[in-house]
Parts: C-alpha cells; sequence; structure tokens
C-alpha cells in the first residue's frame, strides 16, 4: 500500500500516528510544507487519504483540490472541521475517533468541575507562592451534591452523567429530543436547562445550530454563583461574552478546554482565580492517542483493503 | 465569693452548663460563632481571657464537663489532670491524633468525632487531586496562564484515569467515599486497613507494600497513629515504583517526606498530590520545581457547606450530652 498517498493536515506532532501511517502509506505533512498550495498541487493526484484532527480537517476548498480523495479519516470525535455534505456529494468516506476517547473527557470534565470549584489550580499557586505560611487559603465551594445540566446526552454527556452521579449530583440535561430511556430531568431549551443547574457542561458536537448556543442569556441564566464547563468546542460558547460575564461576576466560574481561536485564549481570563484553563486535552492522554491513531490507520486500512470501515460517519 | 472577674460573676449566676474552648476553631472564625450557639450550654473560651491556660482552669474550669477541641489544641493526659469533672470530648477536626485516647477511655471520658460530616469534600478533594497529577490539571492551567500554548505548543500527554489500580489506605468514612466516587471513573479499587471490612467486595492486601506493589495510585485516608507514622516508607514507594502516583489527604506524617521527595526528584514515582505535609505551613521547597506534583494547604474541609454542617454536628452532640441523650457521633475505637 506504500504507493497510496495521505495526506496529514494536522500538524504531525504524535510520532505514533506518524510512523504507523508511515509503514503502511506515502504521508504527505501539509503543515511542513513551506508552500502549501504548490505542495498539494504537487501531490495531489496521488493522495487518496486525508488525515485531520480536531483543530485541522478537510474543508470544502482542499477536497475540491483532491481529485483522487477517497477518505477523509479524523483523528478527532468531533467533525465540524470536515465539510461532510461535500464528502457525500462526492461519495467520500468519513470516519472519526468515538469510543475510545469518551472517558478521558468525561474524566477531564469532572476534573475541571472539582479544579474550579476547589479551586485545585489556584491553591497549588498560594502553596508555590509561600503564602500558605502567612495565612490559610479561603473557602471553596463544595461539588458534592451540586445540580450538573449537560448539553448534548451523547456517550460523553452521558459519561460526564455517571461520572457526576457518584458526588450525588442531581442531573438535568438539554438535547435537540428528550430521550425516552433516560432518568434525568429534560430541559427543551438552553436557558431553562441554565437557570436550574449549577454547574452547565457542554458536550454536543459543533453544528451551525449547536455554533454560540452558550450565549449571554444563557450565561446570565446559569449566574453568579454557576459555573460553566467546556469540553466541546470553543465555538459552542460566544467567547467575547464569557469573558466579559466572567469580568463583571454575572458567571461564577469556567472551566474551559477549548477556544474559538485555539492555540489563542483570551488574556483577560489569565488573572481570573475562578478560571481553569486546558490547552485542548480532553482526549490527551498516552492511551487513548494510541487508540486513536490505531482506529485512524485501521479505518484506512479497511478502507484500502475494501474491508468494512471500523467507526464510519459517512 | 465576691469576684471582681466578670466572667466568673457571670459562671456563678448562669445555670448553663460550660463548655470550655482552650482555642478559638477555624470554623468559628470561618462562619462564625453564632450557628454553633445554643441555648442549652455556653462556652468557656480560655483564649479569650490573658491569663495563661492552666491558670485559667485552676480558676473557672472545676466544673467544665465538656471540651470542645481543635486541630491546634490537643487533649492531654495533663490538661484532662485539671478538668476532673469532663466527661466529653468534641472535635471539629477530623483527625483524632491530638486527642489522648487511651487517656480518655481510661477516665470514662467519651468522645465525639465529626463523622461524615466532611467525608465528601475530603473525598472530592482527594479525587481531585488523582485527576489533577494523572491529567496534568493545574500544569497545563500554569502552561495557559503564561501564555505558552501558542509559543511552545501542545502540552505533554497525560495518563489516564480509567482502569487504573488504585489502592485506598484505610478504608474508613473517607476511603470508602473515595473509592465509590473512583469506581464511576472506571478505576479497579482494592486497600489496606487496620481489619479487613465486611461489607465490601473490594480486594483487601494485610501490607501496604503488597498493596502499592498492585497499584498504580495510591490514596491515603487513614488517621494519624502511632502505627502510621510513615507508614508510607522507602519501602512502599519503591513497590509503588515509577509510574505509581500518591495522594495524601490523611495527615503529613503517614508519609516519610524526605523520601518522597527524593522520589519525585528523581523520578522513582510519577507524581504525587498533596493536601497535608508533616511541617505544615511549611513545605520543601523541591516540590515547587516539580510539575508532576500538585500542592493543596490542608484546606480538605473548608468549604461553607461542611462548616455549616459541623456546627449542627457540634451543637446536637453537645445538646445531646446534657440531656443524658446519646450522643450523635460518638467515636468507638474498633
Amino acid at each position: 500500500m506504500e504507493s497510496i498517498g495521505v495526506l496529514m493536515t494536522c500538524p504531525p506532532n504524535f510520532p505514533y500516528l506518524v510512523e504507523e501511517l508511515e509503514k503502511r502509506f506515502t504521508l504527505y505533512k501539509l503543515q511542513n510544507a513551506p508552500d502549501k498550495t504548490h505542495f498539494i498541487n504537487s501531490h495531489k493526484n496521488s493522495i487518496r487519504a486525508v488525515v485531520g484532527n480536531a483543530g485541522f480537517g478537510a474543508d470544502a476548498e482542499l477536497i475540491e483540490q483532491l481529485p483522487k480523495l477517497e477518505i477523509v479519516s479524523s483523528f478527532s470525535v468531533g467533525l465540524d472541521k470536515v465539510d461532510l455534505p461535500k464528502c457525500k456529494e462526492k461519495r467520500i468516506r468519513v470516519t472519526n475517533t468515538p469510543d475510545v476517547l469518551t472517558n478521558d473527557v468525561a474524566d477531564l470534565a469532572i476534573g475541571l468541575m472539582l479544579a474550579v470549584l476547589r479551586r485545585l489550580c489556584e491553591s497549588d499557586r498560594y502553596v508555590r507562592s509561600g503564602k500558605w505560611k502567612k495565612g490559610d487559603y479561603k473557602l471553596t465551594t463544595k461539588f458534592t451534591g451540586k445540580s450538573v445540566g449537560i448539553i448534548g446526552l451523547g456517550r460523553i454527556g452521558m459519561a460526564i452523567a455517571t461520572r457526576a452521579e457518584a458526588f450525588s449530583c442531581p442531573i438535568s440535561y438539554y438535547a435537540r429530543t428528550e430521550k425516552p430511556d433516560v432518568k434525568y430531568r429534560y430541559y427543551p431549551s438552553v436557558i431553562e436547562l441554565a437557570a436550574n443547574c449549577q454547574i452547565l457542561v457542554v458536550a454536543c458536537a459543533l453544528t451551525e445550530e449547536t455554533h454560540h448556543i452558550v450565549n449571554r442569556e444563557v450565561m446570565n441564566a446559569l449566574g453568579p454563583k454557576g459555573v460553566l464547563i467546556n469540553i466541546g468546542r470553543g465555538p459552542h460558547v460566544d467567547e467575547p461574552e464569557l469573558v466579559s460575564a466572567l469580568l463583571e461576576g454575572r458567571l461564577g466560574g469556567a472551566g474551559l478546554d477549548v477556544f474559538e481561536d485555539e492555540p489563542n485564549v483570551p488574556e483577560p481570563l489569565f488573572g481570573l482565580e475562578n478560571v481553569v484553563l486546558l490547552p485542548h486535552v480532553g482526549s490527551g492522554t498516552v492511551e487513548t492517542r494510541k487508540a486513536m491513531a490505531d482506529l485512524v490507520v485501521g479505518n484506512l486500512e479497511a478502507h484500502f483493503l475494501k474491508k468494512p470501515l471500523l467507526t464510519p460517519v459517512v | 465569693m465576691a469576684s471582681t472577674d466578670p466572667q466568673e460573676s457571670v459562671q456563678e449566676l448562669s445555670p448553663l452548663p460550660k463548655v470550655l474552648v482552650p482555642k478559638i476553631p477555624p470554623s468559628f472564625c470561618i462562619i462564625g460563632e453564632e450557628p454553633f450557639t445554643s441555648t442549652k450550654f455556653q462556652y468557656l473560651k480560655a483564649y479569650e481571657s490573658p491569663l495563661p491556660l492552666d491558670q485559667f482552669l485552676a480558676t473557672h474550669a472545676h466544673s467544665v464537663k465538656a471540651i470542645l477541641s481543635t486541630a491546634s489544641a490537643p487533649v492531654t493526659a495533663d490538661l484532662l489532670q485539671l478538668l476532673p469533672a469532663v466527661r466529653l470530648v468534641v472535635t471539629t477536626s477530623a483527625g483524632l491524633n491530638q486527642i489522648d485516647l487511651p487517656e480518655c477511655r481510661r477516665r470514662g471520658i467519651a468522645v465525639a468525632n465529626v463523622a461524615t460530616v466532611y467525608s465528601a469534600d475530603v473525598a472530592d478533594l482527594a479525587v481531585g487531586l488523582l485527576i489533577d497529577v494523572l491529567r496534568k490539571i493545574s500544569a497545563s492551567n500554569r502552561y495557559v496562564k503564561q501564555g505558552n500554548w501558542p509559543t511552545r505548543g501542545d502540552y505533554p500527554l497525560g495518563s489516564k484515569l480509567g482502569g487504573k489500580r488504585v489502592g485506598i489506605v484505610g478504608l474508613g468514612n473517607i476511603g470508602y467515599e473515595v473509592a465509590k466516587r473512583l469506581e464511576a471513573f472506571g478505576c479497579c479499587i482494592s486497600y489496606n486497613s487496620r481489619k479487613k471490612k465486611p461489607y465490601v467486595s473490594y480486594p483487601f492486601y494485610e501490607n501496604v507494600c503488597e498493596l502499592a506493589a498492585n497499584c498504580d495510585a495510591l490514596i491515603i485516608c487513614c488517621g494519624l497513629t502511632d502505627q502510621t507514622r510513615h507508614l508510607i516508607n522507602k519501602e512502599v514507594l519503591s513497590a509503588l515504583g515509577k509510574k505509581g502516583v500518591i495522594v495524601n489527604i490523611g495527615r503529613g506524617p503517614i508519609i516519610d517526606e524526605k523520601e518522597m521527595v527524593r522520589f519525585l526528584m528523581e523520578g522513582k514515582i510519577a507524581g504525587a498530590g498533596l493536601d497535608v505535609f508533616e511541617n505544615e505551613p511549611d513545605v520543601a521547597k523541591e516540590f515547587f520545581a516539580l510539575d508532576n506534583v500538585v500542592l493543596s494547604p490542608h484546606c480538605a474541609v473548608f468549604t461553607p457547606e461542611s462548616v455549616k454542617d459541623l456546627s449542627e454536628l457540634v451543637v446536637g452532640n453537645l445538646e445531646a450530652f446534657f440531656s443524658n441523650k446519646p450522643l450523635l457521633s460518638e467515636y468507638v475505637d474498633e
């Protein structure tokens, strides 16, 4: 299969994925090319697959430039960076990495809740700065028993719910439609959900409908004691509104793993002790990234061996 | 007898039984004294008197039947010697290591502990510290807030919590709450405790070294006693190994801190999450250079919710005692 060209549109940062792809295919690393347009043009007739990630996918423009493209295999579960209608139209297959990262992302969501409510990062800073010698750190907020509202009750949303239940947190959710066999309380709008929970967590897919699903009104409804957790996609939240809600105290706190323009994070958030900022590490464990890479490679192999795809979306 | 000491005059007139408070409890400072007051008893606050404690006690405390103890006010045999009428010690701290329990037993003095009022908060902190260490939350938050993400790229990968073998050292109220929470994350729980607990099905290890050898993470949830001082020593840390992580929400002296620092600096264990230290608030400065250590200033119990629950329990225990009813949370050594 060495003659099959695979274009990696995301930075070639994960050695295991790069190695496994290079063992089987001819790998073209777009991010290393000094002139990307020229690079694509030079290799377009050998490129039959694209590998992208949460940050870099395959938009309509790229798809049009690759006449031999048969499959897009994303190193992520979110596909907001892949033009799915375009792929459908051109009969290009699309795969992602569901399930293998569900637990890590859910773990991180709870980790962010604990970090914000119990001020883990700030009190670590307090000790490191020597301030503990001068006096105790102030009170933080109890997590057990706080009500948790989940936007999107898919795999990740459900995994967050079962973890939060172990802390006796009452769970409620918003989804496009109510789920029949789910015991959690359903709210038909995000704003009602926000008004009725203390911790609101974004766990849905990013689509045109869910863009800025957490807007100023939702943040006001969540309120000065409410905490927003985002492990979905940056564009789920109106970021400038989030910054002003936090600076003005209309929102009680935030734990964010994703941002509208990664890796750029609004600097006014840096000095806030009720905000925890992570560099998009939801699936960022050695174990899970390896499992994701295996899925990417496995899907590509299956496709080129004319076997059923492992995790197709289109 | 006539006295110019206003406190003594008040005592002679007032029929309310007295509860000695040697040092101001942190919780009085946190939510005020009002939630701790009752119409059934009054506090005798030694800390408000200019007299040194033993003089104060000699003058005022001959009739005191109960003591409100805090972590910084040890109840020693010497203190009890000065208080012949004491029949109850109520504590506001999760630990009992500041109370001479054998002496209390000898004198027939009951001890009321905090029962489960703190357990959820402490368990939450233990889980938070474990997730923080494995997923590098504090370290990567620092990285982002220092502006490093755009310039230095992605942060190094963490380690998955699901499937980790977690060893709980001390499966009391707190240890049990930690275990229940971590099960929801897909961790495999095992434990070491003074005795096997019949009500759990987690694998029991009779010795903590063996527990460490079979775990990826150790969570220290036991009390500090003569038997548990430096329980986590060089042997246990070696058994835990290079990929092992330790979380301590018990008491600093349970771990041989010098050894732990050495193991961390030499990469012989993978990380630590610590709320307690051997010599608080002094913390070994070697920790400050380590990104795989999360430090917390002994604040596992300090939420307004827990302190409110504590005040209700303290008042409940004292009121029960003074009406000859059973205590709400009598400590009975197993």
